[in-house]
């Protein structure tokens, strides 16, 4: 429902409820008119027809609707699409191809680190987040010397995904997952 | 969730004046405990004011040695910075210890101190709460409630909901202030205690904030020398609520200051307990639970926040 042609139908004047806005999705510019209640993930899922981010809880609470946002991770399930004017977004269907898959997620077909998949577009997207965040020194809860480099471990990499819930419980092997790309990025 | 129309404004003094203005109207930033509640319907705002692009979003030294800390400064981004992981290390690990990363990167500072409790009750609109609906009455007081998580102290017989923050006892303890911008242009800056209000009869007033006073600003003191530590206990490792939490400074010669979470309607402290700090977790913990009225399901955390205590002073 990408529309200019709604704008001009439906110019912002006439429905208080509503508003005209632009952002960027996976490199794409995207003009949208929609109701101030719809969520980033429901403007990527219902109006730009991009699936591969999941409704779980719609509450923050799963991360199976986990996207980037100039760069950062955030749960689009809790963020009005309104508020994202100018943002460049980042989905799962903007990181790897069938035929050319990001290394992240070749690592979680060679590790096995799913079952039924749902949550897997959130944990990949997460997941790469993650190792960014740790280059970058962002501390957690289990960060030793909060002065010095984070040291790249199971206990970070546990700790920083506890956002991404997994009901098939592929834990041990998203972890060993996350593990393959953290080692062949050091 | 409830339609709502939508503004955004550039001026922090223009997003008070208007929240005063016009009815129904409610801040939004990070938005992400504001639009969880909407969905429940909880909170219903007629009117949304975007305030993100207020430029709030600096963290920047004050002339008195300490830190401002913009209201729009991301939980992740205030955690991160080289000055409050070297000089504020009790606001660093409190703050990682909250919500999840993508939370974290996304709630901000203001956001974070006005946050709403996670009592159950609250947050199921079958059930009464005085709170969410003054006189209703109070389901988490009714016989066979769970109350596990709720309040032990600074509670009333209206309300038993704590406040949910991990960051606000941190600044708790380092005697924060809140800076504001009310809906006639001034400026005010109160204290954590000043802020925050016990439930008393009007469990509904949370905070000192006035009809479209915003919160701007964190204002942190000069850095307090000593071990800063921050210990939460929670029902699981990870991205859960406190049952308790202790935030602690303690100077060398044993000396300090605690804070509790996860017991009040606010983050907790009392100066008769700082002054015994060297004498032990005993003797702190006999001043700062004094009065305290927990239900029978949740009386284990009078033994639980004295027993982190204990734990946290023999980490030294």
């Amino acid at each position: 429902m990408n529309s200019s042609n709604n704008v001009e139908r439906h110019p912002k004047t006439v429905n208080p409820n509503s508003s005209t806005f632009s952002l960027s999705v996976n490199g794409e510019r995207h003009t949208l008119t929609l109701d101030n209640r719809t969520t980033l993930l429901d403007a990527l899922r219902e109006h730009l027809q991009l699936t591969g981010s999941k409704k779980g809880c719609d509450h923050g609470q799963c991360g199976a609707c986990t996207v980037l946002v100039n760069g950062v991770r955030i749960n689009a399930c809790l963020s009005l699409a309104v508020m994202h004017e100018g943002d460049d977004i980042a989905t799962i269907e903007g990181v790897g191809e069938a035929d050319h898959l990001d290394p992240m997620q070749q690592a979680f077909v060679d590790h096995d680190a799913f079952q039924c998949g749902y949550c897997t577009p959130g944990q990949i997207c997460s997941a790469k987040a993650v190792l960014e965040e740790i280059q970058a020194g962002l501390p957690s809860h289990v960060t030793y010397d909060l002065n010095t480099p984070i040291e790249l471990n199971d206990a970070e990499i546990r700790e920083r995904m506890s956002g991404n819930l997994c009901r098939c419980g592929a834990y041990a092997n998203i972890l060993k997952a996350i593990n393959q790309v953290a080692e062949a990025r050091s | 969730m409830k339609a709502f129309s939508y503004e955004r404004v550039s001026d922090p003094a223009q997003a008070a004046a208007r929240a005063a203005e016009v009815p129904g109207a409610k801040f939004i930033a990070g938005g992400t405990n504001l639009l969880d509640l909407m969905k429940h319907e909880i909170e219903i705002p007629e009117h949304l004011i975007d305030v993100s692009g207020t430029g709030l979003d600096d963290i920047t030294p004050t002339n008195e040695g300490g830190l401002r800390i913009g209201a729009l400064v991301s939980n992740a981004a205030l955690s991160a910075d080289a000055r409050v992981r070297k000089d504020y290390a009790v606001l660093s690990r409190a703050l990682v210890s909250g919500a999840s990363g993508q939370l974290r990167n996304k709630a901000t500072t203001g956001g974070n101190l006005l946050q709403r409790t996670r009592c159950p009750y609250f947050y199921d609109t079958g059930m009464p709460c005085n709170k969410r609906s003054p006189g209703a009455g109070c389901a988490a007081l009714g016989d066979g409630a769970t109350s596990r998580q709720l309040g032990v102290i600074g509670t009333s017989d209206t309300c038993i909901a704590t406040h949910p923050s991990d960051m606000a006892v941190a600044l708790r303890v380092l005697d924060a202030e809140v800076e504001t911008v009310t809906s006639s242009g001034e400026t005010r800056r109160l204290t954590l205690d000043e802020f925050y209000q016990l439930p008393g009869d009007t469990p509904e007033v949370e905070n000192a904030l006035q009809v479209g006073e915003m919160i701007t600003a964190v204002l942190l003191p000069p850095p307090v020398e000593g071990h800063h530590a921050y210990y939460k206990v929670r029902d699981r490792a990870s991205y859960a609520f406190a049952l308790v939490s202790v935030a602690l400074i303690q100077a060398s010669d044993g000396t300090g200051r605690v804070a509790l979470g996860g017991v009040a309607p606010k983050p907790w402290r009392r100066d008769e307990a700082d002054a015994v700090l060297s004498q032990g977790a005993s003797a702190v913990m006999a001043r700062l639970l004094d009065g305290a009225r927990p239900t029978q399901e949740n009386a284990f955390k009078l033994t639980l926040a004295e027993r982190t205590l204990a734990a946290l002073l023999a980490q030294e």
